[in-house]
């Protein structure tokens, strides 16, 4: 079994004119948590979508877990083992925690398609576990998401990837809108994710964070990678200027 | 819904606590509008729900407790399936005139040869589709049901027509259907069985005569139908998917969801409801009318939005669409008992289906507010 968990080669990704993604190579390793790093447009959530199969890529190959994948959508990628916190939250505000836990994944009583009985018991108790697990409190997990605040629902999102067995996380801002205690607790439940050695992709644009949490940081600018660094051999400054453009990555000359 | 959570009699509740359902508030509501209908009637001598003459031997007043039980029972029907369409987020505009078309094309295969010793007068088709079993009009207007529902469902799911434009659409070819069917002609004189389906002892059959209620079918088959749905929306995948797309489809679809299926078998179980209805209203009618079911596709909007339906999709139960019929027809009957012309009947109508709205749109605000 290869060192390298997922691995893209000339991910390209264009929406009509908008060059959102270009040409970006990319290796993550087992157990490695990687930062991305970018202003907004950058093109971060859009290398995530496509990895997850949310989008169709315009161009590029894509290998996970050791073999070629081609996801035609983001069932196929959870399926595989890759587990996100997407952006923009991907919950059902009116359903309570176990739904949203289970949402696409449901535990079944009896199975009769369409009309398949919930198992509303087995997907609450693993929620209990999971959150446990996760070291999240939720109140009353009865309760709709709509209910709860912004910190509780994004526990819940993240929750969600510590359900289900997974060989990849990816976190697409999961600390954004979050106040200091629940930003805290999120950071746990990654340092957490660290020590079971589960690896972890954290698009992020605190830079304190990354540098507490990660091992590499990977810079995004208008669609490009433009530095792949190691935390220890670099600082804050160094990679304000690789996000701003006023350096890049000798490696990446042409590039940018 | 979570209004009555805070400082109910000074006491103040932990805000995580699960709050009073919204069909609570729905079913005082109609206990308010009975009573105030009684009331109001009361004064002038007579009852609203009472049966008020000697020479009957009676407790309530059948006659207009059989209109409102009809009534709730045909277009709460249709609402059953509306309400999932507009839990999904969707809405069906078409189910009148679905109705309508069903009621037709069902009708022409459920005719009688021989009226009274003469051939049917008003026959569709030759003699071989005369006096067919009762399955046949039956399996014909589901069919209806299933297409129009079909097609609304595909149209909605893989183009990206709007439901309002899709089913607006349905609502004007269907009842273009139900006109060119007959040209216009009304279709009469069913067969025993045919008739037997509105009008016989469903209840009694089926519980072999322990419990007996003649006469009123649509009302045990809409019962029967919204306990069934409820059960469906609470506790099987489909009402999970019901509600987690009408909440957020982007989430749903990144969940794995096959939103666009899931669409499909939606609209078409509406479909196949309104079709039931038809079959129920033509049954008890013994007629069917081209004109049938206009303007039943905004009662059965009204009923489930009064019930608390969310029209911005996610929220609602059948339960609630249960109650929101029975309010609707209180509230159309206790007009006509305090002999309140029609017209005024439509424009109070048109006022609650308004005012329900703007309860549910401020609902959301104080949530929002909250958040
Ligand atoms: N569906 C879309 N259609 C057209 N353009 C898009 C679409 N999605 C993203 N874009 C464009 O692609 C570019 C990259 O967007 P992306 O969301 O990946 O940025 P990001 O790096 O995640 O930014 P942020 O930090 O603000 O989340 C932006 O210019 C954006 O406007
Ligand atoms: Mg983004």
């Amino acid at each position: 079994m290869s060192d390298v968990i997922l691995r893209t080669e000339g991910l390209t990704k264009h929406y009509g004119g908008v060059h959102a993604l270009q040409d970006a190579n990319f290796e993550l390793r087992r157990g490695e948590h990687v930062a991305i790093m970018g202003d907004n447009g950058a093109g971060k959530s859009t290398f995530v979508r496509q990895i997850t199969g949310v989008e169709q890529r315009t161009s590029g190959r894509i290998w996970f877990d050791g073999r070629e994948v081609d996801f035609a959508g983001p069932l196929e990628a959870r399926e595989a083992g890759i587990e996100t916190v997407f952006q923009n939250l991907a919950l059902a505000d009116d359903l309570d925690v176990p739904s949203n836990l289970f949402l696409g994944r449901e535990k079944f009583w009896l199975r009769l398609g369409p009309f398949s009985i919930l198992d509303r018991k087995a997907m609450r108790a693993a929620t209990e576990a999971a959150l446990k697990r996760t070291a999240v409190k939720i109140p009353n997990l009865s309760n709709t998401i709509r209910n709860m605040s912004g910190g509780q629902r994004q526990c819940v999102a993240i929750a969600r990837t510590a359900t289900f067995a997974s060989k990849l996380i990816i976190m697409d801002e999961p600390t954004a809108a979050l106040g200091v205690q629940e930003t805290a607790q999120v950071e746990n439940i990654i340092r957490q994710l660290k020590a079971n050695g589960e690896p972890l992709i954290l698009i992020s644009h605190n830079m304190r964070q990354v540098f507490d949490l990660v091992d590499r940081i990977v810079v995004f600018r208008r669609g490009r990678i433009v530095a792949n660094l190691n935390k220890a051999e670099t600082s804050g400054e160094d990679v304000v200027s690789y996000i701003t453009g006023a350096k890049t990555a000798p490696e990446y000359e042409g590039a940018a | 819904m979570a209004e009555s959570a805070h400082g109910v009699g000074g006491l103040s509740f932990d805000a995580s606590r699960r709050s009073w359902p919204n069909e609570v508030n729905v079913f005082i509501a109609l206990v308010v509008l009975i009573v105030v209908f009684e009331v109001l009637n009361r004064l002038n001598g007579g009852s609203f729900l009472f049966n008020m003459r000697d020479n009957v031997d009676a407790i309530f007043n059948r006659q207009r407790l059989d209109i409102m039980l009809l009534q709730i029972a045909i277009v709460g029907i249709i609402s059953i399936g509306v309400t999932q369409v507009i839990i999904l987020g969707g809405i069906d505009l078409s189910s009148g005139s679905v109705v309508g078309a069903t009621a037709m094309i069902t009708m022409s295969f459920a005719q009688t040869a021989m009226v009274n010793g003469n051939p049917n007068p008003k026959a569709i088709f030759g003699d071989w589709a005369m006096d067919l079993p009762v399955i046949v009009p039956i399996a014909v207007g589901l069919a209806c049901g299933l297409v129009a529902g079909l097609i609304n469902g595909m149209l909605i799911a893989y183009t990206r027509i709007p439901p309002f434009i899709a089913t607006l659409g349905m609502m004007v070819s269907a009842r273009g259907v139900s006109k060119w069917w007959s040209n216009g002609n009304p279709i009469s004189f069913p067969t025993e069985a045919y008739a037997n389906l509105a009008n016989g002892d469903l209840l009694g059959r089926l519980t072999f005569g322990l419990v007996s209620w003649p006469g009123q079918n649509p009302a045990v088959v809409f019962f029967a139908l919204a306990i069934l749905f409820q059960l469906i929306m609470i506790y099987t995948v489909y009402g999970k998917r019901c509600y987690a797309i009408g909440s957020n489809e982007d989430a749903a679809r990144m969940s794995g969801i096959n939103v666009a299926s899931h669409k499909v078998l939606v609209y078409t179980i509406a479909g196949m409801l309104a079709a039931v209805a038809a079959i129920l209203l033509t049954s008890k009618n013994l007629t069917a009318q081209a004109g049938m079911g206009v303007m039943y596709e905004l009662d059965a909007i009204a009923m489930a939005v009064i019930g608390g339906v969310s029209l911005s999709g996610g929220r609602g139960s059948i339960v609630g669409t249960v109650l929101g019929a029975m309010i609707f027809s209180v509230i159309i009957s206790g007009f006509t008992s305090i002999q309140l012309d029609a017209y005024y009947q439509e424009m109070v109508k048109g006022a609650i289906i308004v005012g329900a709205v703007v309860l549910d749109q401020y609902r959301q605000r104080r949530r929002a507010a909250r958040a």
